[in-house]
């Protein structure tokens, strides 16, 4: 590195060039809530079934990057461990018939919103019998009839798709909203500076959120985008919130209470929720941009275990309780994996199935 | 048949869907209060009020997103750009997105959009507002484009746009929007997407030319047919699906072709056609298939210099007499 001072230098300096030995954290975690669950509005039932799709989601996404790395599957696998307790807590606060889109780190996002495992295995593996039939894989997950429209594969792309659905909602009138998350690298897209003018000129029922996991890609938040990424909604006079994303009780009451808001005087809401992806944005990512410090600072907040000591110090269940359910959803896993291995792959005349949804043409089909 | 203008039949159409179906909607810039930057919407703010008329920023992208959206939410957008020219910003949404989306998601969705405007270019306006794109958007799998070129065309295929369960492209010309030109009076009149017709018979060759360049080989035939020379005249109407049939019979009975395509030659129309022509009628050729097409270079400002780039009938006759070796 050159020590001219009068050399230009654009990006802030990354890790890689400039390590002081300190733990720098990409993310600041806000505090999570206090209140517990009753004061919540959530029984016992739903703590654990809370419990449950964080646990599904943290197995699912272990065991498919093993496959992956066995060789079972190709693409992209991009994995949400870490955030679960964002899809979880979320899905609480919606109503069933809201709309959730997200980016291509959407697995989670799928389950939560009824993707079985078995669908969502096969899916990775490229098979028929996959949630959308072998054709999307890891980047578009989606079951429609959930209201869960994908899984996207292009970085801000779906954030006016997003609009367009609350747009339509409004248009009914038929008292659902849309939720849109993305991560912390969307914010830079000329795509939602445009949405977010025109969501707040209509007051769209649409709450965007940016799951800010502390990494556009492999460059950190403070080297790829300048002040405090909720605040940009005030440009936009836009009601905002910042808050944790690694406990499912701070999201959900978080995100309830905006969705009121949204659905109850029809406006936009932007949302910052800070949290942290413990893996690299990919499989094929070496992840030098941080130090193994850092990681290990917020697996000690881990959104899982927070959950399942939470049930266990609050006597919801017992250890072994746990541990049986922890079983069953390993199997659960298991048994999506056979599943995936002994689906079929789409048949031939697949490459031209789905293509319309009117008359199909394909030009020059030979 | 009534006698209108190529803006009044579109706004019938526009009007007839609305009035027919809730769930179409028309979004745009200045498509509203200031009744349509080329007056395609007049009227329609005052019959169908702001919900369903709706003015936008200047944001390509952005609009052309929330109406992806709002397609697969159920309703029936119409988006009209400026000019395709500005839809570039939105390329993401068409591109990536409306023409995608269906197939990624297994099929879990549909997209039943029309993205219309003027096409290509309009006079003095250099270079970035002069570019044809229908042949560029033809290479999407997923895309149905409709370039019509007289009124009647215009109404019944717009009709039939708004009603595609599919994205549509559907592209106009400045400078056709005030062209007069019979229009059926039939109720609910639709044209098929994806058929040619035969507007001009003849026997000596075969010219296929869409949307403003229909126009330049019209005239070309009125030249050429004081010479004795018949030229049978196609106009696709289609892009996509492009009626390659009714192109093939009618080399078959003439023997030689010519394409006008407003596009530059790289990839067009023009040579779409042309290949397909070579392998299906190879025989019957008594020419090489010849193009009249932009140059591979800019829209120019300086009037000289546009006249020299943009096709005109001279362009077309001289095509026709080489392919009549006639010169």
């Amino acid at each position: 590195m050159s020590k001219n001072k009068h050399e230009a230098v654009f990006a802030p300096i990354g890790l890689n060039y400039d390590n002081n030995g300190k733990v720098e954290k990409s993310v600041d975690l806000p505090p999570v809530t206090k209140k517990k669950h009753k004061s919540l509005g959530l029984s016992e039932d739903d703590v654990v079934t809370m419990f449950r799709q964080m646990y599904l989601q943290r197995r699912f996404e272990e065991r498919a990057m093993q496959m992956y790395q066995k060789g079972k599957f190709g693409g992209f696998l991009h994995l949400y461990i870490g955030q679960e307790a964002i899809s979880t807590g979320t899905v609480f606060a919606l109503n069933e018939r809201d709309d959730i889109i997200t980016a291509y780190r959407d697995h989670g996002w799928g389950l939560v919103r009824g993707i079985t495992a078995n669908e969502g295995m096969a899916e990775l593996f490229g098979k028929a019998t996959g949630c959308s039939k072998g054709k999307g894989g890891s980047m578009h997950f989606a079951k429609t009839e959930n209201h869960f429209w994908g899984g996207h594969g292009i970085v801000g792309g779906h954030i006016p798709i997003a609009a367009g659905l609350a747009f339509a909602n409004k248009y009914k009138g038929n008292g659902e909203i849309s939720c849109c998350f993305f991560g912390d690298g969307a914010v830079d897209q000329g795509s939602l500076h445009e949405t977010l003018n025109m969501a707040q000129l209509w007051k769209l029922p649409c709450i965007f959120v940016v799951e800010n996991n502390g990494y556009s890609m492999g460059t950190a938040a403070h080297r790829h985008t300048v002040g405090e990424i909720y605040e940009r909604a005030n440009g936009y006079g836009m009601k905002n919130a910042l808050f944790n994303g690694m406990d499912a009780f701070t999201v959900y009451e978080n995100m309830k209470k905006i969705a009121d808001d949204v659905r109850e005087n029809s406006i936009p809401y932007f949302i910052e929720v800070r949290t942290y992806r413990y893996r690299g944005h990919s499989m094929s990512d070496p992840q030098k941009y941080r130090t193994k410090q850092e990681l290990e600072e917020y697996q000690k907040t881990d959104p899982v275990e927070r959950i399942k000591s939470y049930i266990l110090d609050e006597k919801i269940l017992k250890q072994e309780e746990v541990e049986t359910i922890q079983e069953e959803i390993e199997q659960e896993v298991l048994d999506a994996i056979d599943f995936a291995e002994e689906s079929p792959f789409p048949e031939p005349e697949e490459l031209y199935e789905d293509m319309f949804a009117g008359t199909p043409y394909f030009h020059d089909r030979q | 048949m009534a006698v209108l203008q190529f803006r009044e039949a579109l706004l019938q159409a526009i009007d007839e869907e609305m009035e027919r179906d809730e769930s179409v909607f028309i979004m745009g810039e200045e498509v509203a209060e200031y009744n349509g930057a080329y007056k395609v919407t007049e009227g329609l703010l005052d019959k169908y009020g702001f919900k369903r008329v709706i003015d936008t920023p200047i944001s390509e992208l952005g609009f052309s997103g929330i109406g992806v959206g709002a397609a697969m939410k159920g309703l029936r957008p119409i988006v009209e750009f400026m000019t395709f020219n500005f839809a570039v910003l939105a390329a993401d949404q068409i591109l990536n997105h409306a023409s995608k989306v269906r197939y990624m998601l297994g099929g879990q969705a549909s997209v039943p959009i029309v993205f219309r405007g003027p096409n290509a270019s309009a006079g003095q306006l250099a270079a970035t507002h002069s570019v044809a794109y229908d042949s560029m958007y033809a290479h999407f799998p997923g895309l149905v484009v409709i370039y019509p070129s007289e009124p009647d065309d215009a109404k019944g295929l717009l009709k039939s746009a708004i009603r595609c369960e599919d994205p549509v492209i559907f592209m106009e010309s400045e400078q056709m929007y005030g062209m007069k030109g019979e229009v059926s009076e039939e109720k609910d009149y639709i044209i098929p997407i994806g058929k040619a017709k035969v507007k001009r018979e003849g026997g000596d060759v075969t010219v296929v030319a869409s949307g403003k360049m229909y126009h330049v080989a019209k005239k070309a035939a009125e030249v050429l047919a004081k010479e004795g020379v018949e030229m049978e005249l196609i106009d696709p109407r289609t892009i996509k699906p492009l009626d390659m049939e009714t192109i093939i019979q009618s080399v078959k009975k003439t023997n030689r072709c010519v394409i006008v395509d407003e596009a530059h030659p790289y990839g067009g129309m023009a040579a779409e056609a042309g290949f397909l022509i070579q392998r299906e009628a190879f025989d019957y050729l008594d020419a090489p298939v010849r193009r009249v097409t932009l140059p591979d270079a800019h829209a120019p400002f300086a009037k000289n210099l546009f006249d020299l780039w943009l096709p005109d009938a001279k362009k077309v006759i001289d095509a026709v007499n080489a392919v009549t070796y006639r010169n």
